[in-house]
């Protein structure tokens, strides 16, 4: 029997596998895959919350959630392109233009 | 109909404030002095109107807006003109108006020439809202207006040192007593609930008598510092390093006068508490002596003038003390004329003298001055009290009033006074205009004064000259609101023995100034005699002051600056400032700009605020 547990546990493993992928990663686009990993281990937890109380508020976020995820990947990977067009690079540390 | 001449005679001074402040900077324009002198005249003019028109029946009282309205306070802003407050509407207009006229010539050549009149313009209108207002809060901002103007004016050539200490004396000294002033109309709000002098008045027959006494103890010491009294006197003589018009305002008509006021304005008051009009006029007695003594033997011209203001305000306060409020509001009046006059002609003096002021390197200056020495010497017979100048009339008055209060002791000391007067009086007019022409030795060329300031002073002189005549017309008037007094002495006979042995002793004064200066004066030898140094130094109380209260503060503030403030508050401050400023600098590295470390710190810190959440998450 699979349990309302066993759903949460899924999405905190997901959750820090993803946090790790921020830490760590230096690549760009990895980085960008480790925060699809975040809001999707969120979005489960989500679906089975709702799902186990029986209110449809929580699957209407995850709703939210894969839309805004999916429009901040299309603005993300469009910098991404602009960037490497620029720089030939997606390595985080190159990232320092901006600094004071 | 008549609150439209009221708010002319009003704000006209201010108008010609504003409209000289335009200039403030420029070089020197005509134009500001004739328009500022313009609107004190239709000021004048408009308060000499109001004053035809007010009668026993018929006083004005305009409320210009709600001024203060909170909770149970209600303070309007509102204006009262009766027979007090028009008999000084007109003698502050009328004088201020002739000074104005005569500053146009006297500060002609001076660079600050519009700005002068911007402060003396402003001096007026804050003296007018010192007389006007119908409550002790409106005549309280007069009073520090007049406190601020004061002090821009006797600084006016701030970039002497000796000026502006003069004015820092006289603004603190007046804040001191001020402060006197400030508790007093306090006590009068939590007791009587209101401010205004009707209500106040109205309420203050059925005040407890103590309180009566602590209201009036602290009114009159906030008359003290504004009127010079001992033991505040001491700013007076040193406000003498503004401009001459300036000590003439001072003086005459926008000052000093100010602390008469207040007491013949609180004539309910006053007169229900004996004990403390009889310090007033005790008071009034000793300075009118003491002033007049150390004016005896001093040599600056101004400070002559100066004591004496000091020692005819004694004697206003000699006759308000002992309930003659009017004649004191009557003396007040025409020793306006005469000491304004007095001032104008010593600003004459010192154009002709370069600025010298010392009576001593002057002399026979009448031939080259002669209409200054008439006017001078006629304000001088004012001031001393001979017949039929205005003077006599009124100071005749104060010595009849102690007389008949039984109040001997104050009149002998008044009676001497009066001597004293004539004497100091006459000895400045003999030692600057009469007898040798000393100031040729110091190599002065002086001329007479330009006609438009001769002219200026005329209406004063003429005045000085026969105001008092006006004495029965003035006491009827005045009386209609102030409680009348009749100076009665029994046997009718005695009152003119006083009136002859009063004149007697003004006489001899004269008569033995004139004799002794006309013949050399006095010699070497008399300077050092101890009395001759006591008075010189006016009786040490400078000196005491600066050694017993200036000094001390003086080390006190620089205690409290350097061990208090600079070794405690500011390291304190400075501690914090540095902790920030380092852990700042210290944090700064964490700002590299590299997004990488910079997710890492988030995710750090999202750990911390999770655990912080489990510590603390309330046990259920």
């Amino acid at each position: 029997m699979i349990t309302l547990t066993h759903y949460l546990v899924l999405s905190s493993i997901l959750f820090t596998i993803g946090l790790i992928g921020i830490v760590r990663r230096k690549n760009l686009l990895m980085l960008f895959f480790s925060t699809e990993i975040l809001l999707n281990a969120v979005n489960i937890g989500f679906a089975a919350v709702s799902k186990s109380f029986g209110d449809m508020t929580g699957q209407m976020f995850a709703f939210f959630i894969i839309a805004v995820a999916a429009s901040e990947v299309a603005v993300g990977l469009g910098l991404l392109v602009l960037w490497y067009k620029r720089k030939s690079t997606i390595d985080l540390d190159s990232m320092q233009s901006m600094r004071g | 109909m008549m609150e439209k001449y009221i708010y002319i005679t009003l704000f006209s001074p201010l108008i010609g404030s504003l409209f000289a402040a335009i200039f403030g900077d420029k070089k020197k324009k005509l134009i500001t002095g004739v328009f500022a002198s313009l609107m004190l005249l239709v000021s004048a003019f408009s308060s000499i109107y109001l004053m035809l028109h007010v009668s026993a029946e018929q006083t004005y009282h305009v409320k210009l807006m709600d001024w203060i309205s909170a909770g149970g306070l209600n303070i309007p802003f509102g204006f009262v003109v009766d027979q007090v407050s028009v008999i000084m509407m007109v003698t502050v207009t009328f004088v201020s108006a002739m000074i104005h006229i005569y500053s146009i010539g006297y500060m002609d050549h001076d660079e600050s020439f519009n700005r002068f009149f911007v402060y003396l313009s402003l001096f007026v209108f804050s003296m007018l809202i010192l007389v006007m207002s119908d409550n002790f809060l409106g005549l309280f901002i007069g009073w520090e207006g007049v406190g601020l103007c004061s002090w821009l004016l006797i600084g006016f050539w701030y970039h002497k040192d000796s000026a502006s200490w003069a004015a820092n004396e006289a603004f603190i000294m007046n804040r001191v007593a001020d402060l006197g002033m400030l508790i007093g109309i306090f006590l009068i709000y939590w007791n009587t609930g209101s401010l205004e002098y009707d209500a106040v008045f109205a309420k203050a027959a059925t005040l407890p008598h103590h309180t009566l006494i602590l209201i009036g103890a602290f009114l009159f010491i906030g008359a003290m510092g504004k009127s010079a009294q001992f033991p505040f006197h001491t700013w007076l003589a040193d406000a003498m390093e503004g401009p001459t018009p300036v000590s003439a305002l001072i003086h005459a008509a926008t000052m000093v006068t100010a602390g008469v006021f207040l007491v013949i304005r609180s004539n309910a008051v006053f007169s229900m508490i004996p004990s403390v009009s009889l310090f007033v006029a005790s008071l009034g007695a000793f300075v009118a002596v003491f002033a007049a003594s150390m004016a005896l033997v001093h040599n600056d011209l101004k400070k002559i003038i100066a004591y004496s203001t000091l020692s005819q305000l004694g004697y206003m306060f000699v006759a308000a003390g002992l309930g003659a409020y009017w004649i004191a509001l009557f003396h007040l009046m025409t020793h306006a004329f005469f000491k304004s006059v007095l001032f104008l002609g010593a600003g004459n003096v010192m154009h002709a003298m370069d600025d010298e002021l010392n009576i001593k390197k002057m002399g026979g200056l009448g031939e080259k001055m002669k209409w200054t020495m008439i006017i001078m010497t006629i304000a001088s017979l004012a001031l001393s009290g001979i017949y039929p100048f205005a003077g006599f009339f009124s100071k005749d008055k104060i010595l009849e009033v102690a007389f008949s209060s039984h109040a001997y002791i104050l009149w002998a000391l008044l009676w001497i006074g009066a001597g004293m007067t004539a004497f100091y009086s006459f000895r400045l007019v003999m030692l600057v205009f009469f007898g040798e022409e000393r100031y040729k030795r110091y190599g002065f060329h002086p001329h007479e004064a330009s006609a438009l300031m001769l002219w200026a002073m005329a209406p004063l002189a003429l005045f000085a000259t026969i105001g008092g005549f006006f004495e029965g017309g003035f006491h009827e008037f005045v009386t209609e609101f102030l409680p009348n007094f009749e100076a009665e002495i029994e046997p009718h006979f005695m009152s003119y023995i006083l009136m002859v042995i009063t004149l007697g002793v003004a006489l001899s004064g004269i008569l033995y100034a004139v004799y002794k200066y006309s013949t050399g004066g006095f010699s070497k030898e008399a300077e050092e005699y101890p009395v001759y140094k006591l008075l010189f130094n006016q009786y040490y109380i400078p000196q005491f002051y600066d050694k017993c209260i200036v000094k001390p503060y003086m080390s006190i503030s620089t205690f409290l600056w350097q061990k208090v403030d600079v070794a405690i508050v500011d390291t304190i401050v400075d501690a914090i400032a540095r902790v920030l400023y380092t852990s700042g600098d210290k944090a700064r590295v964490m700002q590299s700009g590299n997004l990488s470390k910079m997710l890492r710190l988030m995710v750090f810190g999202l750990l911390v605020l999770l655990l912080l959440v489990v510590i603390f998450y309330p046990a259920k």
